[in-house]
């Protein structure tokens, strides 16, 4: 069932929360990003001697009143023994936007309307990993009963509906780095369908440990040539980017009926106002060729959003600072044609790296921002550029400029992709 | 209180993150500590870890308080 932008229901966003390599919070994350600052660092959550990738965004630690994360001051001892670090994760930024949006519901139904969707991409690894370490020392009767409820991935919506007593649709995304993207989009689609009045959604991430690099390392994913200079190790469309920097954290948003927002006074952000998805049947790694699928899932956000490419003022690239940039690059210049040569294009990935599961949620609150500001943040380290473009890419350092509608990218392994188009109200 | 009874306070501050104070022994896991069914059965593994004795699924179901766990423990370790 297809329905088009005049018989929905319109849906905008009312609460924000980030945590992330660039801290707790939105507005620090923001003005952080902005700033042009990196949060990529040596990792620190164990020792990669050994492995050729030496460098990951993690989340810094220290007070939330200096905007890091001090994982006892959101999530009691005890229940860390119940949650993986993705679920931390997700659960505090949940708590920073619903508390954001003011949304409190004071009836069932209002309950019953309310749900969450917030995905992942890997879910928990790191606890997997211990748990499959016990085994192996033969101590499988002593696996801990709450192992499965601490590695599921919706486990987070979970957790989140149980926090606030959110009893409608309880749901979660695994696309690979699509997770958050695909989880807002389809949230989107329970309001704009009348199954929901407001959703809970995003993504969460928290795969930088041992295993995680190693398998990523394997696919020849990640950037190993920047071991020693960490802050130049995400450079998406730079001729000497050599793979992706993983980052963790998560991004989750509140979104909401127009009217529901409305009658209730609530700030608004943005209006989701289109979403497109589209897979590649190809590769289990790579993307098409000319990013086919890109430029499919683009062209049905448009088309969802009913506006044209022209429209859009900036888009927050996928651009994981892999060989595929150009080719989304490719497919970005193929869709806006001569309107290219006004559209601003960066990927805050050169900030934060690659947060996976997260990335599409945490961008998507970038892009909204953006909107709010009327600034596109840069892409750092974009020191010579592969290929030419007429697309300002935001070399280096933020710019000011109207931005009114924005689009933004997630690709995922399994060629899955996802758009989403948001717009100032 | 044996050492026993001290070693099971502990255990049971620690895994379900409440006061030492409200650890009495008549204090039931569930309806007093608010322990849920899988803090029970984690709380019973903890038990079999730092004591190094067997608790058998019948009875782990039996025991609902603080003292219940010391007396079973105390009553294998005296066997």
């Amino acid at each position: 069932m297809r329905h088009s932008a005049k018989d929905r229901r319109r849906v905008v966003v009312t609460g924000m929360g980030i945590v992330g390599p660039l801290g707790l919070g939105v507005e620090n994350v923001w003005s952080r990003l902005i700033a042009g600052e990196s949060g990529i660092a040596q990792i620190s959550a164990f020792d990669p001697a050994g492995l050729p990738c030496h460098v990951a965004g993690e989340v810094p630690e220290g007070p939330a009143a200096e905007g890091k994360l001090t994982l006892s001051e959101w999530i009691s001892t005890k229940d860390q023994r119940k949650m993986d670090r993705f679920i931390c994760m997700g659960m505090i930024a949940a708590t920073e936007a619903v508390q954001d949006s003011g949304w409190v519901p004071s009836t069932e139904e209002e309950r019953c309307a309310t749900g969450v969707m917030i995905g992942s991409g890997i879910g928990g690894l790191q606890t997997i990993y211990e748990t499959s370490l016990q085994v192996a020392e033969g101590r499988a009767n002593r696996v801990s009963p709450f192992f499965i409820p601490s590695a599921l991935i919706n486990l987070v919506s979970g957790h989140v509906s149980i926090k606030y007593g959110f009893k409608g649709p309880n749901h979660a995304v695994v696309t690979a780095c699509a997770s958050g993207v695909h989880a807002i989009g389809d949230a989107a689609k329970i309001i704009a369908l009348g199954e929901a009045d407001v959703m809970v959604a995003g993504g969460t991430e928290a795969a930088v440990c041992k295993l995680g690099i190693a398998g990523f390392c394997a696919t020849k994913a990640l950037s190993t040539s920047f071991n020693d200079t960490p802050q130049k190790a995400s450079r998406p469309w730079d001729k000497d980017r050599d793979g992706f920097v993983m980052g963790e954290g998560a991004g989750v948003v509140v979104l909401e009926e127009y009217e529901h927002a409305k009658a209730r006074g609530a700030k608004i952000y943005a209006e989701v106002i289109g979403y497109g998805m589209s897979g590649d049947a190809y590769h289990i790694t790579a993307p098409a060729e000319g990013h086919d699928g890109a430029f499919r899932a683009m062209t049905a956000a448009l088309k969802s959003a009913d506006i044209t490419a022209s429209d859009i003022n900036y888009v927050n690239a996928h651009g994981t600072s892999t060989m595929a940039d150009d080719l989304e690059l490719e497919a970005v210049e193929r869709l806006f044609g001569d309107s290219a040569r006004s559209l601003a294009m960066s990927s805050t990935k050169s900030a934060t790296g690659h947060l996976l599961g997260a990335a599409g949620a945490i961008e998507a609150i970038f892009s909204m921002l953006a909107i709010r500001d009327n600034v596109a943040p840069p892409t750092l380290n974009l020191d010579n550029p592969s290929r030419e473009s007429v697309i300002d890419r935001v070399a280096h350092t933020a710019q000011q400029r109207k931005i009114d509608v924005a689009l933004s990218n997630s690709f995922g392994f399994g060629g899955t992709n996802a758009s989403l188009i948001v717009r100032r109200v | 209180m044996s050492e026993i009874a001290d070693k099971v306070k502990k255990i049971v501050v620690e895994h379900l993150g409440v006061e030492e104070s409200k650890v009495t022994p008549e204090a039931s896991f569930i309806d007093d500590l608010g322990a849920d069914s899988l803090d029970t059965v984690e709380l019973v593994m903890a038990f079999e870890e730092a004591f190094n004795v067997e608790i058998p699924e019948d009875a782990a179901e039996k025991i609902a308080t603080v003292k219940d766990a010391i007396d079973y423990i105390e009553k294998q370790k005296a066997a």
